[in-house]
């Protein structure tokens, strides 16, 4: 009996140790196929104000009371931000980011990830951050080559695009 | 039809209920059988996942104490833990990751023993509710663990905890843009991650206690064999297999593929999968829907506790047995000579009668006054119990009659019935009283009596066998008299799937009070007061 019940000790520790080594870092897990990188989109911009800004009239000045007469009213509301991106030609990325925040006052923010063989590419990125109707008002064209398993990152930082 | 089948058919999640409760009775017997009941692991979920919380906290502790908090030296501190001091910084880290592994184990194997075993419904309602929480906080504490590591691993957990946590309307900019290339993170950081991996834990701990505040004697230290069982193996693990680090982070490559931990990070995949909203989706549906079982539907109560303080001499022994604390002891109202009185919280109340079978005045001789003790079951009065054994005892006949006392939750007594077999079944054996045994047998209702119920921990009511079983062994009040002949008592511990076993039992016990009869001789003592718990 006592082997018997010796046997049924070693076999529960050895399946509960085997649980807990086993799935503690088993099996691996792979996020992206291999022979394939990464293209990591993000950035926080603030478009410009929606409706733009204008002066108060005297008429205007006068009802408001003497510490809140600023001459410049804008509105509070931001636009959408607008983001295109274009790899070797075809577009690989298009949205309207709108503002962040209860009023629509924050910035358009972006985190995409991207998963692109690797290998030489051609990016065009593209984005609008005002009122105009066509075009944009940020555009650049940038060749990469990644290497299996690497990741590029793009930000949008004080007027530019940025690449690292 | 029993009473706790009945309850049975009312309840939706009886057909998820069933096979899980089979299945941890399999288990029950054959670790009953493999360790012994006292050390079986699986009566111990709780106070075992308390001992490893601790082992945690202790390796933590260690760790803490040689790790740097730095983009490069928080790395190169848990390489050099790890391979310079293997010996005992080393064994430290894989225990405190192996700890933790156990305990998302044993948290994982407890929810679904409590779900299986119905006890997580009426007043226990509040002990499930505040689980839902400290599961919550121990996957956050063991993922915001793998960051601090920054290594592959760390990145993958960083990166992707981002993506979910940006999911939230509520971050200005993304968080996962802290991730975004080696240039935007920075020390600070690790001092960040350290407190909240630091608080998390601590929080739980809070939470722990009110989890168990409302459970009289909760289990929250593991039998002494079992917790070191569990440590000594635990650190053979961690030297046999050691944890180890994935490589550094860079920011500049993908971490793929990556070897996960799946007990905390199971959901990770799923966003790559179903995206951060759907994530989101898992852990708000589950957690929701685990909040709102305890009334999926409400448990049916039977009538509560009551006081008689005709009877009562605040005695305190009831409010010391109740499993759930539903009994305290107040100042006396009613002018008797006596300090306290019982008074029973309704609402906590479970109604197994464990305090019937404590109170000292639940003595079925009594004859001058009606038989209502200190406290009685409303929905099954002590005299109603003597009513059913007179009538289980009455059409016994043969040598060797036998009365049985079962509960309601175990195996359906009825079944076992007889000519020489008759069956008296109580929401819980704990609420006989240890004179009703005495009772059976010195009136000549039958020739022995056999005490059973469910295993020790997988007691409906938590305590039932172990008070009935210290009862009888005169280790606590009220104690069975002396002068009761324990060779005419038989104690089986068998659940509703181990009722071929129980008749065995009772068969073989029979036959030995027939050849006591007939030789007129005390039974072999190793046969005398037996209580049968595995086969």
């Amino acid at each position: 009996m006592k082997p018997l019940r010796h046997a049924a000790q070693a076999a529960f520790v050895l399946i509960t140790l085997g649980l807990i080594g086993y799935f503690s870092a088993s099996p691996p897990y792979a996020r992206v196929p291999p022979e394939s990188a990464l293209i990591k989109l993000s950035f926080a911009h603030a478009a410009a104000k929606k409706g733009g800004c204008r002066e108060l009239s005297a008429e205007e000045l006068e009802r408001l009371a003497p510490n809140m007469r600023r001459k410049t009213i804008c509105s509070r509301e931001r636009l959408p931000v607008d983001i295109e991106v274009l790899l070797d030609g075809a577009p690989l990325y298009a949205e309207r980011l709108p503002p962040t925040g209860l009023s629509g006052d924050g910035p358009s923010r972006v985190y995409e990830r991207f998963v692109v063989p690797a290998g030489s590419h051609s990016l065009v990125l593209r984005l609008r951050d005002s009122e105009r109707a066509a075009g944009f008002d940020y555009e650049t064209t940038h060749a990469v080559t990644l290497a299996a398993g690497e990741s590029l990152a793009i930000d949008f930082f004080q007027g530019g695009f940025r690449f690292e | 039809m029993d009473k706790a089948q009945k309850t049975d058919t009312a309840d939706p999640f009886a057909f998820l209920k069933r096979p899980l409760r089979a299945a941890y009775m399999r288990c029950d017997r054959f670790l009953d059988y493999t360790f012994g009941s006292r050390d079986n692991p699986f009566y111990s979920l709780g106070g075992l996942g308390f001992f490893l919380y601790w082992i945690i906290a202790v390796s933590g502790i260690y760790v803490f104490a040689f790790f740097d908090t730095g983009l490069t030296e928080a790395y190169e501190s848990v390489e050099a833990m790890t391979h310079i001091q293997w010996w005992l910084g080393g064994v430290m880290r894989s225990l405190h990751r192996y700890a933790s592994d156990g305990l998302i184990l044993v948290i994982g194997l407890h929810i679904m023993r409590e779900f299986a075993f119905d006890r997580y419904r009426g007043t226990r309602w509040y002990s499930w509710v505040l689980g839902v929480p400290t599961v919550a906080l121990a996957f956050a504490a063991g993922i915001t663990g793998y960051w601090l590591v920054w290594d592959r691993l760390a990145q993958y957990v960083a990166e992707t905890t981002a993506e979910i946590l940006d999911r939230l309307p509520i971050f200005g900019s993304p968080i996962a843009r802290n991730f975004l290339a080696p240039s935007y993170v920075d020390d600070r950081f690790f001092t960040l991650m350290l407190f909240i991996h630091i608080a998390l834990p601590l929080v739980m701990l809070f939470i722990m206690w009110f989890h168990v505040n409302r459970v009289n004697r909760p289990r929250i230290n593991p039998p002494r064999n079992l917790a070191i069982a569990s440590l000594v193996l635990l650190i053979a693990l961690s030297l046999v297999y050691p944890a180890l680090s994935q490589g550094p982070a860079e920011l500049s490559r993908v971490p793929s593929p990556v070897s996960l931990d799946w007990y905390y990070l199971w959901s990770y995949p799923l966003v790559d999968l179903w995206g951060p909203g759907g994530v989101w989706l898992v852990y708000f549906l589950g957690s929701f829907a685990l909040m709102i079982m305890p009334w999926l539907p409400p448990l049916k109560r039977s009538a509560p506790a009551v006081v008689d303080l005709d009877n009562c001499n605040g005695c305190t022994r009831c409010a010391v047995d109740c499993p759930y604390g539903a009994i305290r002891m107040a100042v006396r109202t009613d002018g008797k000579p006596f300090e306290r009185e019982a008074v029973v919280n309704p609402a906590q109340c479970v109604s197994c009668g464990i305090c019937t079978g404590a109170c000292p005045t639940a003595t079925p001789f009594r004859r001058a006054a009606a038989l209502v003790p200190g406290i009685d079951l409303g929905g099954l009065p002590l005299v109603m119990v003597r009513e059913r054994t007179h009538k289980a005892a009455a059409g016994l006949a043969g040598a060797a009659r036998v009365v049985v006392f079962g509960c309601d939750h175990g195996g359906a007594i009825a079944a076992l019935n007889s000519t020489s077999v008759g069956g008296v079944s109580l929401p819980c054996t704990g609420m006989l009283p240890p004179s009703m045994i005495d009772y059976v047998l010195s009136r000549r209702l039958a020739e022995g009596v056999v005490i059973t119920g469910c295993r020790d921990g997988e007691c409906r009511f938590r305590l039932g066998p172990q008070w009935t079983e210290e009862r009888i062994e005169g280790k606590r009040d009220p104690q069975l008299r002396a002068r009761v002949p324990r060779e005419r008592i038989l104690r089986v511990w068998a659940g509703p799937a181990e009722m071929a076993r129980l008749a065995r039992e009772i068969a073989s016990f029979q036959q030995r009070l027939a050849t006591a009869g007939n030789a007129a001789a005390a039974p072999a003592p190793a046969e005398a007061g037996q209580t049968v718990v595995a086969e």
